[in-house]
């Protein structure tokens, strides 16, 4: 049976693609917005060795 | 117009949405992690940063959704048998065994890292103490072997708040372990209750449920010696650190209504719940919601009442 590609396989597979395109485009910004929050807390340090090195 | 794409002789009509994974993680169960996970993050004496608390709240809720993935992984036999569970993804052949082991030790190492990254290493080690107790000891385990199947499922169900807690302190103290205490003595009248319902799915799958090995008298007695008991822990919690007038008269009423209900189940036969469709049995599990619900919604309300110097004692 020849598939036009509107199958709805291909929503399917769409909706899958997508959902999972945006929960890893969500985990990149959390870890960002997580990262810049832990930098910013007042007991932050830089660890030992880099910041000898600086 | 044929499409590349796709090859024919591969296609399954059925094949899984982005919503069928995301059932593996069994989001009504997530939703209670969440819940009392916020609620033990909250009830911490300690102030959390809110992107710190989200990201503590979100990897709990995480970790607890691998441990479902991983749970109808292995409980996919006896998923196929039950009516309740027959819907479940696997069952209904529309995600492969290995998909959902692969997602949940996926999620269980992000939602571990992640946890330990974002809070502590020992609230890490407690989420990963949490999915093992629930999928190795639970599931793999007693789940099969012992009638207290539900007691030691329960444990697992009940340490989200301990793991909010540590995330918040990063200590352990007595409080959190109350709120895993209510818990984890509600699970089993909520549960059996349902198993008398159920009636025949337990037996089916083979699950000694107490209900198949001890009788259903024998359950409808656990139902209320637990519940006297649940009853002595909630109302006595009042007088803690995470206490305080408002969980008092949620904790009465809320007590005195499921001991109400306990009492009448546990007075009843099987001829009289035959008779009314198991009415007072299902209802029982409907309040065992509401019950664990407003408890936590009280522990809330104490905690972010206190600053204002009205929450506690």
């Amino acid at each position: 049976m020849a598939l036009r590609k509107d199958h709805e396989l291909h929503k399917r597979r769409f909706g899958r693609n997508m959902g999972v395109g945006l929960l890893l485009a969500g985990f990149v910004v959390l870890v960002m917005v997580l990262t810049i929050v832990k930098v910013s807390q007042p007991g932050f340090q830089l660890p030992q060795v880099e910041a000898g090195q600086n | 117009m044929s499409d590349a794409s796709i090859n024919a002789s591969n296609i399954r009509e059925d094949e899984a949405g982005f919503g069928d994974y995301f059932a593996l993680l069994k989001p009504r169960v997530m939703s209670l992690v969440v819940f009392t996970a916020f609620v033990g993050l909250l009830a911490s004496p300690v102030s959390v940063h809110p992107v710190i608390g989200f990201c503590a709240v979100l990897f709990i809720a995480i970790g607890g959704g691998a441990s479902g993935a991983l749970n109808m992984w292995w409980d996919a036999d006896i998923d196929r048998v039950m009516k309740r569970t027959k819907g479940r993804p696997i069952p209904a052949g529309k995600v492969e065994e290995g998909e959902a082991l692969s997602l949940g030790l996926a999620l269980s190492g992000l939602s571990v890292i992640m946890l330990a990254l974002a809070t502590n290493v020992f609230a890490g080690a407690f989420l990963a103490f949490t999915i093992f107790f629930y999928v190795v000891i639970y599931t793999m385990w007693l789940k099969r072997a012992t009638p207290q199947n539900i007691v030691i499922g329960g444990a697992a169900g009940a340490f989200p708040p301990v793991i909010g807690w540590i995330a918040a302190t990063g200590t352990m103290s007595v409080e959190p372990w109350l709120m895993f205490a209510l818990t984890f003595m509600w699970t089993p009248p909520h549960f059996w209750a349902l198993a008398l319902f159920m009636r025949s799915d337990y037996d089916d799958a083979g699950v000694p449920m107490l209900t198949v090995t001890h009788g259903r008298r024998a359950t409808r007695v656990h139902i209320l010696i637990y519940t006297v008991l649940l009853a002595l822990l909630a109302v006595g919690t009042s007088f803690s650190g995470i206490g305080g007038p408002i969980y008092l008269a949620v904790a009465v009423v809320m007590n005195a209504l499921f001991l109400a209900g306990a009492w009448k189940i546990s007075r009843r036969n099987e001829d009289m719940s035959e008779e009314d469709n198991f009415k007072a049995e299902r209802s029982f599990f409907k309040l065992s919601l509401l019950y664990l619900f407003l408890h936590f919604g009280a522990i809330l309300a104490e905690a972010l009442l206190k600053p204002y110097g009205l929450g506690g004692w």
